[in-house]
């Protein structure tokens, strides 16, 4: 097979850190390639090399034979290498043939040749299956949609070799598998592709061949047919992970209860008519598509909206009203869906994110002033506990990995031993290591006697904490289950809604 | 070319940038100077000479230094919680007029009337940034066009005092107050000059805010709600109360500008008694990088360019107006440095 792809010794250095350390690698035609590689392990840098975007300190690229400038993203697009990063790079505010004209029309030109612009565009969606309407503004797209935007973006500046940046972070399984199809569709056109991915399962199902990424250092390659998620786990982290697992114990008393509760009116009910309830020492399990209500329910057991109807109690006390502060002092613990935008405030300190909700109580504060070494000798402790790695209580948060970050809040959740936790995708875009390590906390604190109520799109995941699940669609709850009875079929029925048919049939 | 955030500012730069972006500012306005046929070099050492160059040349520095503190002290505070107080302008001269107002004929003995007066300007200061802040909370109304629109229509409302209710019958028609008590006047810092003790309640305003701003516990949640609020609110901070506490702090030093400077300056107040004051306290802010010790620095340097102008132009024949266009090219130049300051250049 031809090659369309070399790098050659690739090396990059960050100060100190050397992201990159001679990385030999190469994309046959037709082919597609996974990188695998926890956060951190150099993937996102080598791609950036690849398309000029940083220069190497070391080492060579070369496209279809020739020889690429270091540093010069407009040469890497004229060779033909297309990147669909993490984070879109559309303009919510312009149509979706506005977005893919963007950029590559010349600056001189005084009329913009739209016509013909969108019968490539149009020539293009049509030979790799990429449905798409042309005139959509981007800011009513969801995020599937989206994503096919960016690639047909790519493939409008003649792109031949995609480079996919963790394509499956922001979408939902089935538009995951749905994105794989349509790659495999691709390659049979003649593309070649390259993603990125710390997922084992996507990784093992849609690629071709796999290389491994560890520490800046390319450490393993092989064909897909010929390992097992198992090898592959264990050369991405360099040691066996195992994720913890749920041992049998004495449930407590409820906890948590939810009776009716409706959250929004009308057209815009969120939640209609929810009940659950979570016991002393019980992880309750809420797996949907995500979408059907799971930020309205998040939203609702922070304190941050109220319901409309129906009751919560907290340790049997009524909760319906209280407010993120007086949920916390009512012994809740919240784990927030999107730790950036939610979690920490990422300019700040991490003891000052550490204390941020517990600013107000004699622990951290006395008279109005700020006990600062009370806090970061707090701060250094839940370093210290919950093993955060690469920070001190001064370090900005924002510089810390998606992991460790996710660390410092159920540090901040656990530390004050909460009577019931609220874990809204609580490994959401972690590497393999950080999920056991988040597991085991909270599978420590359901010991411990905790109520843990945890949201996941993971199946797996929620399959292996939870000793009941409950399913939540269009804004309403199933029944629970317990886990034992959690087949996957079972979880399908009730998650595509099948549960309401059963209870008008009996 | 590529910026990468720096993941610590070391301190030397962050001194060091303010001042490159002054001499960078000066370095433009040069090139002004001298297009209008006058050696930089003779302007800037006219300009130098007449803001430092003599006892009273220092002392009127500092008297126009008193109220740019102040109005720095307040962008300051405003834009470290993301509010936009563009009318540092017109709570000046809410503060002035109120403090005019009630302070002829008060029937108070100085101790007490003065700070009073005081009181009364940071009131009003604090109450006029209460309303568009009020606004941006309850309906999303941004706060950058009703606070800078606020300035006309209090300085309109000023000048419809004076000629009104609070026209002075003694000032031969000038359009004027009537001046406050005798009492109330701020003592002189420096005898035989305009140096009155408002430049100390300065100082001392800048290092309580300070103290507010780094060590408490609202100062703290100011901090958090202006760089990412929605993490704030989901740790509980209240949106509302930080940003209405940070709406009143930063009017009542505003406010209290404009009290310090009729107390301390004009005696009455007059439409024309601020050269910009309010506009200006943003460079101040943004050259001090919004640090309230840094607030004091540039107050003293945006003063020295003001008033130094104005003997520059006396001498040399360059307008004055060149200092208004040194003071907006730092604040240009600052921006750039911060720029440097955050972030490192990579090839």
């Amino acid at each position: 097979m031809t090659k369309v792809l070399e790098l050659h010794g690739i090396t990059k250095r960050f100060g100190a850190l050397t992201a990159n350390d001679g990385i030999t690698l190469s994309l046959a035609q037709g082919e597609i390639l996974a990188l695998l590689g926890e956060n951190g392990a150099g993937k996102t840098t080598l791609m950036n090399i690849l398309f000029g975007h940083y220069a190497a300190d070391d080492g060579w690229v070369r496209v279809f034979g020739q020889d690429m400038p270091p540093g010069r993203p407009r040469a890497a697009i004229e060779a033909g290498i297309g990147m669909v990063h993490q984070h879109f790079t559309l303009a919510a505010n312009l149509t979706v043939l506005e977005n893919v004209m963007l950029g590559s029309e010349p600056l001189g030109r005084l009329r913009s040749a739209r016509q013909s612009a969108r019968a490539k565009l149009l020539e293009i969606a049509e030979k790799f299956g990429l449905a798409v309407n042309p005139d959509a503004k981007i800011s009513h797209l969801s995020v599937g949609e989206r994503q096919r935007v960016e690639i047909l973006k790519a493939l409008y500046r003649d792109a031949r070799v995609l480079i996919l940046d963790e394509p499956t972070a922001v979408l939902a399984r089935p538009e995951a598998q749905r994105l794989f199809e349509t790659l495999r569709e691709m390659t049979r056109e003649g593309l070649s592709l390259i993603f990125i991915s710390h997922k084992l399962h996507e990784v093992m199902s849609a690629s071709d061949r796999v290389a491994v990424l560890r520490a800046g250092k390319l450490v393993a390659e092989r064909e897909t047919a010929q390992t097992s998620p198992k090898e592959l786990a264990e050369l991405m982290v360099g040691r066996q992970v195992e994720r913890p697992v749920r041992e049998p114990h004495e449930i407590g008393a409820p906890t948590l209860v939810a009776r009716g509760i409706t959250v929004g009116e009308g057209e815009e009910t969120q939640l209609n008519e929810v009940s659950f309830t979570v016991h002393g020492g019980e992880i309750l399990g809420i797996v949907g598509v995500s979408g059907n209500g799971q930020a309205a329910l998040g939203a609702l057991l922070s304190g941050l909206v109220h319901p409309s109807s129906g009751t919560l109690s907290l340790a049997g006390e009524n909760a319906a009203a209280l407010g993120p502060r007086s949920m916390i002092r009512a012994g809740a613990g919240r784990v927030p869906e999107d730790r950036h935008a939610e979690g920490v405030v990422g300019e700040l300190a991490l003891w000052e994110n550490a204390v941020l909700e517990r600013l107000r109580t004699s622990e951290f504060s006395r008279h109005g002033l700020v006990r600062q070494k009370v806090c970061k000798a707090y701060t250094a402790d839940l370093i210290e506990r919950f093993d955060i790695r690469g920070a001190t209580p001064d370090t900005r948060t924002q510089l810390l990995s998606g992991g460790n970050m996710q660390k410092l809040i159920l540090g901040r959740v656990l530390s004050s031993d909460p009577r019931f936790i609220l874990a809204n995708q609580p490994t959401r875009g972690l590497d393999e290591g950080a999920i056991a390590a988040v597991h085991a906390e909270l599978l420590a604190a359901r010991m411990a006697g905790a109520a843990i109520l945890l949201i996941s799109e993971e199946l797996e995941e929620a399959v292996a904490l939870s000793d009941r699940i409950q399913a939540i669609v269009k804004g309403r709850m199933s029944d629970p289950i317990t886990a034992d009875a959690a087949t996957p079929q079972r979880l399908g029925l009730i998650m595509s809604g099948v549960w309401e048919a059963h209870a008008d049939a009996s | 070319m590529r910026l990468e955030r720096r993941s610590t500012t070391p301190l030397g730069l962050a001194i060091v940038a303010p001042l490159a972006s002054v001499v960078a500012a000066l370095v433009l306005a040069a090139g002004l100077i001298a297009a209008a046929g006058v050696s930089p070099f003779l302007a800037y050492g006219e300009m130098l000479r007449g803001a430092l160059g003599s006892r009273l040349a220092v002392t009127e520095m500092l008297t126009r230094a008193t109220p740019l503190i102040f109005t720095g002290l307040a962008a300051a505070v405003a834009f470290r919680a993301r509010l936009w107080n563009i009318g540092g302008e017109g709570q000046f001269f809410v503060g002035a007029l109120i403090t005019a107002w009630i302070g002829h004929g008060l029937g108070l003995p100085g101790w007490l009337g003065v700070p009073t007066l005081m009181l009364a300007g940071m009131a009003a200061g604090a109450a006029l940034l209460a309303g568009p802040a009020y606004l941006r909370l309850r309906f999303g109304v941004d706060e950058v066009v009703t606070t800078l629109l606020l300035n006309f229509i209090v300085i309109l409302f000023v000048g419809m005092m004076i000629e009104g209710p609070l026209k002075d019958p003694l000032a031969f028609g000038w359009p004027q107050s009537v001046p406050v008590d005798g009492d109330f006047r701020l003592p002189d810092l420096v005898a035989r000059t305009r140096l009155h003790i408002g430049l100390l309640f300065a100082v001392a305003a800048a290092g309580i805010v300070w103290l507010v701003l780094a060590r408490t516990v609202f100062g703290a949640e100011m901090r958090a709600v202006g760089l990412n609020a929605r993490a704030s609110a989901f740790a509980g901070v209240s949106l509302t109360r930080t940003i209405m506490g940070a709406a009143l702090l930063s009017g009542a030093m505003a406010g209290l500008a404009g009290a310090v400077e009729v107390t301390g300056v004009t005696a009455g107040v007059t439409t024309t008694m601020s050269p910009g004051f309010g506009y200006a306290g943003i460079v101040v802010a943004m050259l001090a990088a919004l640090h309230p010790a840094g607030v004091v620095a540039a107050a003293i340097f945006v003063a020295t360019v003001f008033v130094g102008a104005d003997a520059m132009s006396r001498a040399t024949g360059v307008p004055s107006f060149i200092a208004d266009v040194i003071v907006a090219l730092c604040l240009l130049t600052m921006i750039v440095a911060l720029l440097f300051t955050t972030y490192r250049v990579r090839r």
